[in-house]
């Protein structure tokens, strides 16, 4: 009995260095994919970039000229989803968690929502054809900023809601009770105690949501439009840096300017989610000071 | 037919009932707990102590499916009359839990919390009632040098006091305090109860505890609960050197509990 112990501990001591190398080597791969494929498509795309390139209006279906609206597009679309789905998403999150008492109701909305976030997104984009450009095409101006706004809105509230909700739930009920017993409203406490705590778990939460609008295709091919020109209302048509690349792939063949508009979606994925690090360590500090 | 004595009591309990969902965790119990006095609930583990505590704030209201029968006034005023103002009563009827929770904010922050809320903004009305609660609670000593520091960074014994702080900053009639030093070393333990002694010149205090020793060094009078009924209320010496009742022989000798 007492020899086996050892052994035990050896092999229990092999395990660990096999798992921790496995472990490690899967990262390291993971990081040499990402790697690579930001390398390829960075020097496939980088000879085509130059300051025509970004400000420039695409011509003959953006096999020649520039992405300039397709810029403008994204930043139009991502600013206004954001700025629709967050405080909605949130506002959402702190009702069911805060407020709603636990019971069938709430239940139903959990699933729903669960439901809503595993819907494919060409579905989205299906529905926002139809009800935002069709239907309520009056207000919307159809195909436009707007139309693929409320999709991406419809797309990834759910994300937010989730993601919230969850950071909601980790503030410790002591930190609330201590507060509330101290004769403060339930708002007062959300508002000094909860959100502050809640804070990174949201932001996380409106980055990733962030990301996906960037990255998303198929919903908002159905609703922008897919307009060349330069946007200047949310009823105008417009298209996405993800739009455009697959439009011109797909339309011109034009690999080098496909690449080139990928590049560029790259580097502005990284300042948005720069930015949003940035953002989010700001609000940290001031809600903690 | 208010006698002195009963015009005395600041809180009046009068056969309390307490349910969670259907299972009855106070049983008719009544008693009266008089102004500046220092009132402890002794008892086994699960036998209503806290619960009865947080009827007397209302912070059971927060607990789902939770219902109360019977009659509680505070300063004689039912507290469970639907026109009450909760928030109010929490400002008179302060709490300070089991485990010290501070808040991860700065030491001056977790203390002016309550006045800012109840809308002090004045930064030197602010000071002076975070110099005096510190005081009251015996950490500004301690603390008085980094009050912007995070209250997270002190130790359990400093943190409980800061709660009390945190607490008395509001200026509440009653404390409310759920075994405050069960988290604490014996030394950090000597000083809450020394706290609690200063405490009951100005307040009334209700403090529940595992350690007998504790009840007999701090309060003036103490109440054996079993199985969510009250067994006997006394004088605290009394209670513990002449029980009436057999139940509390067994409980304080050691039978069981
Ligand atoms: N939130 C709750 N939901 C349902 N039952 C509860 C809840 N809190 C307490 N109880 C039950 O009510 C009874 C009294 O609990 P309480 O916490 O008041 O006991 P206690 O005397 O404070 O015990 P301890 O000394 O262990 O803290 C126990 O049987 C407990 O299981
Ligand atoms: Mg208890």
């Amino acid at each position: 009995m007492v020899e086996v112990k050892p052994n035990h501990l050896i092999k229990v001591k092999r395990n660990q260095v096999f798992a921790f190398t496995m472990l490690s080597l899967a990262a390291a791969l993971t990081v040499l994919i990402l790697l690579a494929i930001v390398i390829y498509v960075m020097s496939q795309g980088l000879s085509v970039i130059s300051m025509e390139f970004l400000l420039d209006s695409p011509k003959s279906m953006g096999a020649e000229g520039g992405i300039y609206p397709a810029i403008v597009g994204t930043i139009y679309l991502v600013g206004l989803v954001i700025l629709i789905a967050a405080p909605i998403g949130v506002g959402t999150a702190i009702y069911l968690n805060e407020y709603m008492p636990d019971g069938r109701f709430k239940s139903v909305l959990r699933f729903a929502t669960e439901l809503l976030a595993a819907i494919p997104s060409i579905v989205h984009g299906m529905f926002g054809f139809l009800f935002f450009v069709i239907a309520l095409g009056d207000y919307t101006g159809g195909w436009s900023i707007l139309s693929g706004a409320l999709t991406g809105v419809v797309m990834i509230l759910p994300i937010i809601i989730r993601a919230s909700e969850e950071a909601l739930r980790s503030v410790s009920n002591n930190l609330k009770e201590g507060s509330l017993a101290l004769g403060t409203t339930r708002w007062y406490t959300i508002k000094k105690i909860v959100l502050p705590l809640a804070i990174p778990g949201i932001t996380t939460s409106i980055i990733l949501a962030i990301g996906r609008v960037i990255g998303e295709t198929a919903a908002f091919l159905l609703t922008l439009g897919g307009s060349l020109l330069l946007a200047t209302t949310v009823f105008d048509g417009a298209r996405t840096l993800a739009l455009h690349l697959y439009l011109v792939a797909m339309e011109t063949g034009n690999t080098e300017m496909a690449f080139g508009t990928g590049a560029v979606l790259i580097v502005l994925i990284l300042i948005i989610n720069l930015a949003a690090t940035g953002l989010f360590k700001l609000l940290v500090r001031r809600f903690s000071a | 037919m208010t006698n002195q004595k009963e015009s005395n009591a600041i809180i009046e309990i009068e056969d309390l009932d307490f349910y969670y969902n259907q299972t009855k965790a106070l049983k008719n119990v009544s008693l009266d707990i008089n102004k500046n006095e220092v009132f402890a609930f002794i008892g086994p583990s699960g036998c209503g102590k806290t619960t009865l505590l947080r009827v007397l704030n209302r912070m059971n209201d927060l607990i789902p499916k939770t219902r109360v029968v019977g009659k509680v006034q505070i300063e004689g005023h039912d507290i469970y009359d639907p026109n009450v103002d909760v928030v109010q009563l929490r400002k008179s009827v302060g709490t300070v839990f089991q485990k010290p929770n501070p808040f991860p904010i700065s030491i001056f922050d977790n203390v002016a919390y309550g006045p800012k809320a109840h809308g002090i903004k004045n930064k030197k009305e602010l000071m002076e009632i975070v110099e005096e609660s510190l005081r009251q609670a015996a950490l500004w000593d301690e603390v008085k040098d980094r009050l912007n520091d995070s209250a997270t960074g002190l130790s359990g014994g400093q943190q409980q006091r800061l709660c009390i702080a945190r607490v008395m900053a509001v200026k509440p009639e009653i404390i409310l305090m759920d075994e405050p030093t069960s988290a604490l070393d014996p030394i950090a333990t000597l000083k809450v109860e020394e706290l609690i002694n200063e405490l009951k010149q100005n307040y009334t205090v209700v403090i529940v505890t595992h350690n007998m020793e504790q009840a007999a060094r701090v309060s003036d009078k103490t109440a054996l609960f079993l199985n969510g009924s009250i067994i006997e209320t006394n004088e605290t010496n009394q209670l513990f050197t002449n029980p009436k009742e057999q139940e509390t022989e067994d409980y304080i000798t050691g039978k069981f509990g």
